[in-house]
C-alpha cells in the first residue's frame, strides 16, 4: 500500500509542478492575479508531496518490503538498520526521487519565506524551479519508476554494495545532493532575473544564501568523499581526478566562483551579467556532473550502475535547461545595465581575477574530463590521468592562493598597491622565512608541493590578516567565516603539499615475526587470523607498530569477503598520529606462505581534510552571520554592510 | 560585434552536447586496438630477460616465418590463464617470442617453470617502452607479425580457446 501511496504523490506532486509552471508563465505574460497568486501555494503543496513521497520509499525501506523491486534488488533483511535507511538513496532510483524532493522542498521554502524579491521576479523563479522539477519527475515517473513492485516477491533482497555500507558514505550522497538543488535554485533565480530584466543587489541577496548553502554542503561533500575514497578502497590516495570525483569537483568550483562574485553584486552592484552566467554555469556542472555519473558515457573506477536510455534522457534534460538558459542569456543579457566600474587594483578586481582563475581550473578539469570522449569520437582512445591535471589545475589554484592573500585586505573600488603591501607585510614575511627555512633544508620534494608549502605558511597567516588591528568584538560574524574557510584552505593546500612531498611507500611480502620499517616506524607482523562480522568474513593481520622506542600501536588490516552479494574488500588499517597518519593494507598470501604488506606513511595527510571542514565551518559562520544581518537590516533599512578592510586610524 | 561574444557558452555547449551525445551512441568497447596493424614492427631492441633465453629484437622478427608476439608479465593474472593455451600453440611449432614486462628474472623463473615456456625467446621491457612502441595497453597482448616484421594481428587481454583458431588463420594468411 505504501508504495502506491507514495507513486500517487509523486504524480500529484509531478502534475503540481507543471501547473506552477503553466500558471507562472501565463501569469507573467498577461500580468493576471489569479494566475500569479497560485503559483507560492502550488510550490508549497507540491514540495509537501515529493517530501511525503520519499519519506513512503525511506518506510519501504525500513519495513525490507521485498515486493518492491528496487528494495529486493539494492536492500537485504539482515542489514544493519541504518544501513537500511541509507539504502533508500544508495541507487539509482531512489537517488532520483531525493534529487527531486530536495528540489520540491527547497521550491516550497522559497515560495514560503522569500521576502527580498520583487513580486514578480519571485514568480519567475519558482515558474523555472518547476521547469527543472517537471523534467525530474517525468524521468522518474516514465524511466526510473522506484515504487515498482516485484510478482512474485523474492523472499530476501541481494543487498548493498558493500563498499556503501559504510556509514560515512550513507551520507556522502545527500551531502551531495542538497549542494546539487541548492544550486537548481541559484539557477531559477538567475533565469527568473533574466527573465524580469530583474539582475541587482536584491537579486544577489535573496540568491547569496543558496549559493553558501549549497557550497557548504558541495565541500563536506566533497571532504568527506574523498576521506571514504582514501580509507575505504584502500588504495593509498586520496584524489584520483577520476571522472566521479571530478563531476563534484567542478560544481564546487563554479560555486566558489560564484559565491565570491555575489559579493560583489549584492555590496557593489558589479558583475551583473557575469554573476547570472556563473549561476547557469554552476548548476549545469552539477547537471553535468549527474549526467556523466549516471549514463556511463565514462569509464569510471566507481561502478555505478549506468544505463544509455538514461543517459539520453538527462541529456535532453541537459539540453532543455542549460542549452535554454544560455541562449536566454545571449538574448537577455544585453538588456542588464552595466553594473558599478572599478579599478583593477580593487577588492573588486581581486574577486574579479579569482573568478576568472577559478573557471581556468574549471575549464581544465572539464576538458580533461571530456578529452578521452572528444579523441574517441575521433577514433583514437587516450586516457587522461593525474599529470595532466596536477600541473595544468596545480599552478593556476597556487596563483589563486597567492591572489587569496591580497584580495581579502583590499578596498572596494580602488585601492593603492603600496598600502595593500604594507597590510600583509607579516604574511610576506612569514612566506620568505619559509622560503629560507626550504631552501636551508632542501627537502627532496617536486616543484609543486615545494611551492604548496610556501603558499601554505603565507595563507595560513594572511588569512588573519583582515581582523588585523580591528576591533575583534564588533567584526562581523562573516568576516570571521572568511577568515576561517581561508585559513581552511592553507591547512589543506598544507596537507596535500607535506602528502604528496614525503609519503614513504614500501611493499613487502612478509613471515610472521618479521619486521619491516616505513618512514619513521619499525612495523612488525605479530599473526593473521580469520575473524567474521555480520555479513561478511575476513582475513585479519595484526601488526605492531613503533616509532623509536615509543608505545607501540596495534594495527589490524583485513581483506573481508562480504556475503550478500559476495564482493570482496580490502580494510586498510590506519593508525593516526599528531604528525600523519600510517596506513597499512593487507594483500595475497605469496606461493611460499609469506603475506603482502603494503604500508605508507603519510605525513600531515589529515590536514587536507581538517582544512575540508575548516572551509564548510567558515561557510556555516558566513551563513549565520549574513542571515543576522539581513534580518537587522530589513529591521531598520539599512544598506547592505561589507566585510570591507578598516584602516585602523586611531 | 558584442552580441556574438554572448553566444560562445551557448557554443561551447553545443560542442559538449555533440561529444557526449557521440559518446552515448556509440558506447566504448574498452579495447584499445593498435594502431601498429599494417605497419613494420617498430625499432626495438631487448635484452634477455631471463638466462637460458635469448633477447628479442626487431631484427629477429625479418626471418621469413611468421610468428607470435606475446607480451606478458609473471605478475599478471590473465598471463598464467592462457600460457597452456600459448604453450599448445609452441608444440604445433608455431614460434613465440615473449617480451616480458617489468619483471625480476627470479619471479619470471619461478612464473615459466610453474606455468610452462612456450618462448623461444624473451626480451626483457622494464620501461615498457617496447610495449607502448607496439601499440599495446595492457598485459597480457599478443600479436601476429608476418616474415617479413610486419605486424598483421592483435588479441588484446588473454588469449582464449575461441582465439586459437582466430591466431591460426591470422598466422596463416601471414605466410
Amino acid at each position: 500500500m505504501i508504495a502506491e501511496i507514495g507513486l500517487a504523490f509523486l504524480w500529484l506532486a509531478g502534475v503540481l509542478a507543471g501547473l506552477q509552471l503553466v500558471m507562472g508563465a501565463i501569469g507573467l505574460r498577461t500580468n493576471r492575479g489569479d494566475m500569479l497568486g497560485g503559483v507560492r501555494p502550488i510550490a508549497m503543496i507540491q514540495g509537501l508531496l515529493v517530501g511525503l513521497s520519499f519519506w513512503c520509499l525511506i518506510t519501504v525501506f525500513m519495513q525490507s518490503d521485498m515486493s518492491v523491486k528496487l528494495v529486493a534488488l539494492n536492500s537485504h533483511s539482515a542489514k544493519p538498520m541504518l544501513f537500511k535507511f541509507a539504502g533508500t538513496w544508495g541507487n539509482h532510483e531512489g537517488s532520483m526521487l531525493l534529487w527531486v524532493a530536495v528540489l520540491g522542498v527547497a521550491g516550497g521554502l522559497i515560495a514560503a519565506f522569500e521576502r527580498a524579491l520583487k513580486y514578480r521576479t519571485h514568480i519567475a523563479t519558482l515558474a523555472a524551479q518547476a521547469a527543472i522539477a517537471l523534467g525530474f519527475y517525468g524521468f522518474l515517473i516514465f524511466s526510473s519508476n522506484p515504487f515498482e513492485r516485484l510478482n512474485p516477491v523474492p523472499v530476501d533482497g541481494q543487498g548493498l554494495n558493500p563498499l556503501l555500507q559504510d556509514p560515512g558514505l550513507a551520507f556522502h550522497p545527500p551531502t551531495l545532493y542538497f549542494g546539487y538543488v541548492g544550486m537548481s535554485v541559484a539557477f531559477s533565480f538567475a533565469v527568473g532575473a533574466l527573465i524580469e530584466r530583474d539582475v541587482g543587489p536584491a537579486f544577489a541577496r535573496a540568491m547569496r544564501p543558496w549559493v553558501l548553502g549549497a557550497w557548504i554542503f558541495l565541500t563536506i561533500g566533497i571532504t568527506a568523499g574523498s576521506y571514504w575514497a582514501y580509507y575505504e578502497l584502500g588504495w593509498g590516495g586520496w584524489w584520483f581526478w577520476d571522472p566521479v570525483e571530478n563531476a563534484s569537483l567542478m560544481p564546487w568550483l563554479a560555486t566558489t566562483a560564484l559565491l565570491h562574485s555575489v559579493s560583489v553584486l549584492a555590496t557593489r552592484d558589479g558583475l551583473r551579467a557575469w554573476t547570472v552566467m556563473l549561476a547557469v554555469v554552476a548548476f549545469s556542472m552539477s547537471m553535468v556532473g549527474t549526467f556523466l555519473v549516471r549514463s556511463g558515457v565514462l569509464t569510471s573506477v566507481h561502478s555505478f550502475a549506468t544505463d544509455p536510455t538514461r543517459g539520453s534522457f538527462l541529456l535532453a534534460l541537459l539540453v532543455v535547461y542549460i542549452g535554454g538558459a544560455l541562449a536566454l542569456f545571449a538574448l537577455r543579457v544585453n538588456t542588464v545595465r552595466e553594473g558599478n566600474q572599478f579599478d583593477l587594483m580593487s577588492r573588486e578586481g581581486a574577486l574579479v581575477v579569482n573568478n576568472l582563475l577559478l573557471s581556468v581550473i574549471l575549464s581544465v578539469v572539464l576538458v580533461g574530463t571530456l578529452y578521452p570522449l572528444a579523441t574517441e569520437a575521433l577514433g583514437q582512445k587516450i586516457s587522461i590521468g593525474a599529470p595532466y591535471f596536477n600541473s595544468a589545475a596545480g599552478y593556476p589554484a597556487l596563483l589563486l592562493v597567492v591572489v587569496m592573500i591580497m584580495g581579502p585586505v583590499m578596498r572596494w573600488r580602488r585601492d593603492e598597491f603600496k598600502s595593500v603591501m604594507k597590510r600583509i607585510a607579516l604574511p610576506l614575511l612569514a612566506t620568505a622565512l619559509m622560503l629560507l627555512g626550504l631552501v636551508i633544508a632542501r627537502p627532496d620534494v617536486g616543484i609543486l608541493p615545494f611551492l604548496g608549502l610556501l603558499l601554505a605558511v603565507g595563507v595560513g597567516v594572511g588569512s588573519f590578516a583582515p581582523l588585523w588591528k580591528r576591533n575583534l568584538r564588533r567584526t562581523p560574524l562573516f568576516t570571521y567565516g572568511m577568515v576561517i574557510a581561508h585559513f581552511g584552505i592553507a591547512v589543506s593546500l598544507a596537507g596535500m603539499a607535506s602528502e604528496s612531498g614525503f609519503i614513504k611507500e614500501k611493499l613487502v611480502a612478509a613471515n610472521i615475526g618479521e619486521s619491516n620499517t616505513v618512514g619513521p616506524y619499525t612495523v612488525k607482523f605479530l599473526k593473521i587470523e580469520p575473524v567474521a562480522g555480520p555479513n561478511w568474513t575476513a582475513i585479519e593481520a595484526t601488526l605492531e607498530a613503533r616509532r623509536g622506542d615509543g608505545e607501540p600501536i596495534i594495527l589490524r588490516p583485513q581483506a573481508r569477503m562480504f556475503s550478500n552479494p559476495v564482493t570482496p574488500t580490502n580494510e586498510a588499517a590506519i593508525g593516526t598520529m599528531l604528525d600523519g597518519q600510517l596506513y597499512l593494507n593487507i594483500g595475497e598470501p605469496t606461493s611460499d606462505g609469506r603475506w603482502q604488506i603494503r604500508m605508507w606513511w603519510k605525513p600531515f595527510v589529515t590536514l587536507i581534510w581538517l582544512g575540508g571542514m575548516l572551509v564548510a565551518f567558515g561557510g556555516f559562520l558566513s551563513l549565520i552571520g549574513r542571515a543576522r544581518r539581513e534580518k537587522g537590516a530589513q529591521a531598520r533599512k539599512l544598506p547592505e554592510e561589507s566585510p570591507v578592510f578598516v584602516e585602523a586610524s586611531a | 560585434m558584442k552580441r556574438i561574444w554572448l553566444w560562445i557558452p551557448f557554443g561551447l555547449f553545443v560542442l559538449f552536447f555533440a561529444v557526449v551525445a557521440n559518446g552515448l551512441k556509440n558506447p566504448s568497447d574498452r579495447i584499445v586496438r593498435s594502431t601498429m596493424i599494417g605497419k613494420p614492427a617498430p625499432q626495438f631492441s631487448l635484452p634477455p630477460a631471463v638466462d637460458g633465453y635469448p633477447g628479442v629484437g626487431v631484427a629477429n622478427l625479418r626471418d621469413g616465418k611468421p610468428k607470435l608476439v606475446n607480451i606478458f608479465a609473471s605478475w599478471c593474472v590473465p598471463c598464467a590463464y592462457e600460457a597452456p593455451i600459448l604453450e599448445q600453440l609452441a608444440k604445433q611449432g608455431i614460434e613465440i617470442h615473449g617480451i616480458a614486462i617489468r619483471d625480476r628474472p627470479q619471479d619470471l623463473n619461478r612464473f615459466l617453470t610453474r606455468y610452462g615456456n612456450p618462448y623461444t625467446r624473451i626480451g626483457a621491457d622494464n620501461d615498457t617502452k617496447a610495449q607502448i612502441s607496439f601499440g599495446s595497453a595492457g598485459v597480457p597482448e599478443t600479436f601476429v607479425v608476418d616474415g617479413k616484421g610486419i605486424i598483421r594481428h592483435q588479441i588484446a587481454g588473454g588469449i582464449d580457446p575461441e582465439n586459437v583458431n582466430e591466431l591460426l588463420v591470422a598466422l596463416k594468411a601471414a605466410k
